[in-house]
């Protein structure tokens, strides 16, 4: 199995006696897009918190491209190529759209410590280079973050996961705070991942998105994984049913 | 992209739009100023304000006002220079004015000379040590040092305890005052080298103002081309963002203050070397004076925004409106007040102006 780049064992998370994820067993295979579903507070953003290194689990092992991590922090993680969009997106406003995607990774022209002087041309060609791969549309990259609208600060944020050749997109609730034609802008890039062989992780709420984007999703209930779902063998009232419980799937019959 | 394109959510862009440079508002607040000032003068005075208008000088412009205008910013200059990349990082420091006073003294005990007029120099204080009569680097770098240090504990407060700038530094302001006055009893310390005379006196009196541009262009150019600028301007601007981006937030904040420290430092050598005495009381209220450079030059105290080259301007206005009121013959107490009320008034201005930025992006 080497085309899987990500794979949890027992992954497992509590909060003192809160057992907020429960043993997941999860496999992501090279070039696929997977979903992840569930009702508020069913294990999704902890799911996402211990591979992404916010947290630290409890229980359980992560092989990331083929090898077993434990990482320290989010730095480490994206150090490693998991890239992650997070619902707060972590821009800064004053800083233009360059300054932004290379922020605390600077290209150097030479090195003097912190006083290296950076390399501005280099960093505005790879942003060009990011943004022409996600084909998203910033038509003045000088601008500043503040000067942008929500949709285009999302695409920012994921322009900078396509700017330095990730293994693994995590994407949590992009489109959550977007507007129709935003929402198709941000769809479209996420498309365009996919057709570029790029695997992605999405936390979604929202089912026409995920069975337009996805091949396949997983459902979150109550801390513990309850359904591997084809989206070409499911349909909404399927998963709506998995995610209320009152379905469960085959084989994670004995977990849940 | 030298087109206009459509962005998304249909609104169009114009890439060939430029952003307006906030330092040229500033600037051009400054010229307001001036004709302000030229027009009074005409009118109350009957004589032109900056230029040569009695034939004294021998050129178009009134020198030696246009020099006094510089000279007296250019100390507190200085200050405002660290200062401007302490409030960009979103904090502030109340504590440089004291910690020119504490360094003046400190130093200035370092250089001073073995006799004043064949007699022994009553004012030594290291006389019985033999440190008289030292070379010039030793004050430098004993100066230097002392700001350095208070920088550094202002930064390491703010770091590792989590306390807001403005206490951190505002224990420092009170704690340096305390050193300085310790440090020689209350005594000023007076008559240093000829060598120590030259930092604030040489070039026929430039020399400060050659100091405070020299920094400025330096302190520009880092802010705008190293990584310690991009990473100055990014925790003002949002420290989770920096800090998830992989920033050593804490470690750069420590290195900040420690600028701002060793700048104020470099005032205080230069003050005292300029006044040849040292006394407790130097540098009283600097600190706000150069906060308010760096406010009316357009940095924004909420962090993210500013640069060297506005305070420059910010300290241009203070001195031009300082001079102003000395060339109307207006009393001291009228500049206070009037000072007070355009600090506040650069403050509203800024806020408006981003209002409206925010309106009509």
């Amino acid at each position: 199995m080497d085309d899987v780049i990500l794979e949890t064992r027992d992954l497992t998370k509590y909060y003192g006696g809160i057992h907020a994820l429960e043993g997941a067993n999860f496999v992501l295979r090279k070039g696929e897009h997977v979903a992840v579903m569930g009702d508020n507070g069913a294990g999704k953003s902890t799911f996402v918190r211990q591979i992404t290194g916010v947290e630290r689990p409890t229980r359980g092992e992560i092989i990331f491209d083929g090898k077993s991590v434990s990482f320290a922090g989010p730095i480490e993680a994206r150090e490693a190529g998991i890239e992650t969009v997070f619902q707060s997106l972590a821009l800064a406003d004053d800083l233009n759209v360059p300054d932004n995607l290379f922020l605390g990774r600077e290209k150097i022209l030479f090195n003097l410590g912190p006083f290296s002087i950076l390399d501005y041309k280099g960093m505005r060609e790879a942003t060009l280079e990011g943004l022409r791969k996600t084909a998203v549309k910033i038509p003045n990259i000088k601008n500043t973050i503040r000067h942008m609208s929500g949709g285009q600060r999302q695409c920012v944020a994921i322009a900078r996961t396509a700017t330095f050749h990730s293994k693994l997109t995590i994407m949590d609730e992009p489109t959550a705070a977007l507007g129709v034609q935003e929402t198709e802008q941000v769809e479209n890039i996420i498309r365009n991942l996919k057709e570029q062989g790029e695997p992605l992780i999405l936390v979604s709420h929202n089912m026409r998105q995920v069975f337009d984007l996805v091949d396949r999703i997983v459902v979150f209930r109550r801390g513990r994984i309850v359904a591997n779902l084809r989206k070409d063998e499911t349909d909404g009232q399927d998963v709506v049913a998995h995610i209320t419980g009152a379905k469960t799937g085959a084989e994670y019959q004995n977990a849940a | 992209m030298s087109d206009t394109t459509h962005g998304v959510g249909g609104l169009t862009f114009d890439a060939s739009k430029r952003v307006w440079p906030n330092e040229l508002n500033v600037f051009g607040a400054l010229v307001l100023i001036i004709i302000v000032f030229e027009m009074l003068g005409a009118l109350l005075m009957g004589q032109s304000f900056l230029f040569d208008s009695q034939g004294r000088f021998g050129s178009i412009f009134n020198e030696q006002r246009l020099y006094i205008i510089v000279l007296q910013v250019s100390i507190v200059g200085i200050i405002a220079i660290g200062v401007t990349q302490v409030i960009i990082t979103g904090g502030i420091d109340l504590s440089s004015g004291s910690i020119v006073g504490a360094t003046a003294m400190i130093a200035m005990s370092f250089a001073q000379v073995a006799e004043v007029n064949g007699q022994p120099n009553p004012k030594a204080i290291f006389l019985e040590q033999g440190w008289v009569d030292l070379p010039v680097i030793v004050p430098v770098l004993v100066g230097l040092a002392c700001g350095v240090t208070a920088g550094l504990v202002n930064g390491l407060l703010i770091a590792y305890t989590r306390i807001p700038p403005f206490i951190a530094t505002l224990g420092m302001m009170v704690t340096a005052r305390g050193i300085a006055k310790w440090w020689s009893k209350g005594q000023p310390i007076s008559f240093p080298t000829q060598e120590f005379a030259t930092i604030g006196n040489g070039f026929g009196g430039w020399m400060p103002v050659f100091i405070f541009v020299g920094l400025a262009i330096l302190f520009q150019l880092i802010l705008k081309y190293t990584v310690y600028g991009k990473h100055t301007y990014a925790i003002g601007s949002n420290e989770d963002a920096a800090r998830m981006s992989g920033i050593n937030v804490y470690r750069h904040k420590v290195l900040v203050y420690a600028i701002a420290g060793m700048l104020a430092a470099l005032a205080a050598l230069v003050l005292s070397s300029k006044n040849l005495t040292a006394q407790a009381g130097m540098g009283v209220m600097y600190e706000l004076d150069a906060i308010a450079m760096a406010v009316i030059g357009g940095v924004s105290l909420a962090g993210g925004r500013g640069s060297i080259v506005g305070t420059v301007i910010g300290a241009l206005i203070f001195g031009v409106i300082i001079s102003g009121f000395t060339f109307l013959r207006l009393d001291a107490y009228y500049q206070e007040m009037v000072k007070g009320a355009i600090i506040v008034g650069a403050v509203v201005l800024d806020q408006w102006r981003q209002r409206y930025r925010a309106l009509h992006a």
